[in-house]
């Protein structure tokens, strides 16, 4: 036994290195605001979610896409079917050709993956000063820290810039991103949306937010895969507590 | 030991023409195996186990897959989103491949500890080498498949090695790539590999049981069984036994696949690959880190050969050199256990291994460099200089008469 606890350890020793691999640029250690979902039986608030959502579709999207997301899936967030096809159809998508061969825009229905903002990267990119606003689908996974990096960032802006920093015009300094200079100006501030649900948009409870749908949007998967989880430990602990009585008395006569 | 018998006349009808139930009798149910051995040989089952989840699970994942470079991301994510289960199998099929490695690693550093290699376990030994090649191989191309920026970007740089070999470099680099850098070709025919490899992983499986059968399980004691009392039918002693680590195995895997799918891979690779775009710190899977790691401790180009060949050259001996190792030790006893002193450097080579790992994950900074280098002067030192002389240096302990013997003195 005390061989395997030290297996363990040498088996966690090898994983440390590998995250500790892992090392991000910014500078200033990431904000933790502890989110819902951690731990082992956490999963999403949908309360956030939804505010979250209302942070996106009315800030954000302006500029990000999220195209991995479809409109359909926004029922997770708590949106009902009427609002998603208002969401959806809020924005137009090129259909296929009609009978005369003609290619028209439509409204987008609950079915369309969230519409992309501009037409193309080359356009994001020309109505944003030259840098584009990358897609949030993944967000939350392709940064080390997730969620906790996407809060920190949003609440990372410094107006004067710090001493032995120089920041180039049309960027903006930011604690937590790689190097500094963020292209994307500040977004955040006091009563920035009214929540649907009345809490008050303090910019904590609108980081907190947007990270949260974020991650959702990253992970839709998280509470259906964090309770089958608990399910199949269940199992395996008293599946595996009986294969260990069978093993000892099976072996009782040859210790 | 008693040898198939069965009334069923169907069964016995068959199993004159084609022996499979006599085989099976004979090899998984008879097979006399040492009464002594330790949880340390559970992980053989346990990779083998491993290696039948990520077929079935692989499998699965390429009937939704795309290998496109412009659809091989996005229907990587479709599994994750919009396939049933879909980011059960793809997480299992991804937190396998390190779990692969840790059980196989294991059941390595078991295999030194316990000298296993040694004669008449030499062939045993090398099959098992050429799995752990073939896994290598695999999983470096599987890494691939997503098509993320580390995917993207790791194929460049490990490919890129093997333009340091002088004349055909170029050529086999080309080769690879199947054109002038890494694209569509690539993402192509490493697709087709990885689909093929872990069938050729099978057959060496098969051959390596098959080696194992011929000369028989090693134990901790190191000494051969000489008679009855020392071994033990494989079922049901070892059939429960394994079994029960499988089930201890598994809620290991899946805590990982459940609670932190995403703990062994890179956030990176969640970023779909741009060619026009190098992420800051390219590090490959951390089972590759320690051979990384010896690669880059090579720094300076010393009589005209340039570093890069000198870290190739390194890297691959450093696995090539255990082919040699029955012969490299010279020690007449086999577990360390009767060995003081090997015990020791086990321990300490263990250890370099794992620092070795640590460096090869960070950037090339001082004092790693250094650090990285002395390792992997020791890791060296360890097969080819230390393990001769220790067999001769080293006085063993004595050892049991037999496996009964010693087994009985414990319970005594």
């Amino acid at each position: 036994m005390r061989k395997l606890i030290l297996s363990a350890i040498t088996a966690a020793g090898l994983m440390a290195s590998s995250g500790a691999a892992l090392a991000s640029g910014g500078g200033e250690p990431l904000m933790k605001p502890g989110f819902s979902w951690e731990g082992f039986f956490g999963r999403y608030d949908q309360a956030q979610l939804k505010r979250g959502f209302e942070i996106f579709n009315g800030v954000c999207s302006n500029c990000h896409g999220l195209r991995l997301v479809a409109y359909r899936n926004l029922a997770a967030v708590g949106l009902t079917e009427d609002e998603i096809k208002a969401v959806a159809s809020a924005r137009e998508i090129a259909d296929t050709p009609n009978d005369e061969g003609e290619i028209r825009m439509r409204p987008g229905r609950p079915s369309d993956k969230y519409i992309n903002p501009f037409p193309n990267d080359k356009a994001a990119a020309y109505a944003n000063g030259g840098a584009l606003p990358p897609d949030l689908s993944l967000m939350a996974k392709a940064r080390v820290g997730g969620p906790n990096y996407i809060y920190s960032l949003m609440q990372g802006f410094v107006e004067e810039v710090p001493e032995g920093h120089s920041i180039p015009e049309g960027k903006y300094f930011n604690k937590y991103f790689p190097g500094n200079a963020i292209s994307m100006p500040p977004q955040l501030m006091e009563d920035l949306v009214t929540y649907t649900d009345g809490t008050k948009a303090t910019v904590e409870q609108e980081a907190a937010d947007i990270s949260a749908f974020l991650n959702w949007a990253a992970e839709p998967e998280l509470n259906d895969r964090k309770s089958l989880g608990l399910k199949v430990m269940i199992f395996l602990a008293v599946f595996t507590a009986l294969l260990y009585a069978l093993k000892r008395q099976i072996w009782k006569n040859i210790h | 030991m008693s040898g198939f018998q069965t009334n069923n006349k169907v069964i016995s009808w068959l199993d004159q023409r084609l022996p499979i139930f006599s085989m099976m009798q004979h090899s998984a149910i008879d097979y006399p195996t040492p009464r002594n051995l330790n949880y340390w040989w559970n992980f053989g089952s346990l990779a083998a186990f491993v290696l039948v989840v990520m077929l079935l699970t692989g499998i699965f994942l390429v009937m939704n897959y795309s290998s496109h470079t412009s659809l091989a991301f996005d229907s990587v994510e479709r599994i994750m989103r919009d396939v049933n289960y879909g980011w059960l199998i793809r997480y299992l099929h991804m937190n396998g491949a390190s779990m692969f490695f840790i059980m196989v690693y294991i059941h390595m550093f078991r295999n030194l500890y316990y000298g296993s290699y040694k004669a008449p376990r030499e062939v045993l030994w090398w099959v098992g080498i050429l799995i752990y090649l073939a896994m290598m191989a695999t999983g470096f191309l599987g890494y691939v498949l997503p098509w993320g920026q580390m995917s993207f970007w790791g194929a460049t740089v490990i490919t890129n090695l093997f333009s340091a070999f002088p004349v055909v470099g170029e050529h086999i680099v080309t080769l690879l790539w199947g054109g002038f850098s890494v694209d569509n070709p690539t993402l192509n025919r490493f697709f087709s590999l990885h689909y093929l490899l872990p069938f050729v992983i099978v057959g060496l499986v098969v051959v390596h049981v098959w080696a194992l059968h011929t000369v028989k399980s090693n134990n901790p004691l190191g000494v051969e069984m000489k008679g009855e009392a020392d071994s033990i039918p494989f079922h049901p002693y070892y059939t429960i036994k394994d079994l029960f680590g499988i089930g201890v195995f598994l809620m290991f895997f899946l805590g990982f696949v459940f609670w932190a799918p995403n703990f062994f891979g890179e956030p990176d690779n969640y970023i779909p690959a741009n060619p026009m775009v190098t992420p800051p710190h390219i590090v490959p899977e951390w089972y590759y880190l320690p051979f990384y790691a010896i690669l880059r401790s090579f720094t300076l180009d010393v009589f005209g050969i340039p570093a890069k060949l000198q870290g190739v050259v390194a890297m691959f001996s450093a696995i090539i050199i255990l082919f040699f190792l029955p012969w490299l030790d010279t020690s007449k006893v086999r577990s360390a256990k009767f060995r003081p002193i090997y015990r020791q450097f086990f321990w300490l080579f263990l250890i370099d291994c794992l620092v070795l790992g640590y460096v090869g994950g960070k950037p090339a900074e001082e004092p790693l460099v250094t650090i990285g280098q002395l390792c992997t002067a020791y890791y060296f030192a360890h097969f080819l200089i230390i393990m001769p002389l220790l067999g001769k240096l080293e006085k063993p302990k004595a050892l049991p008469a037999s496996i009964a013997a010693a087994v009985l003195k414990e319970k005594a």
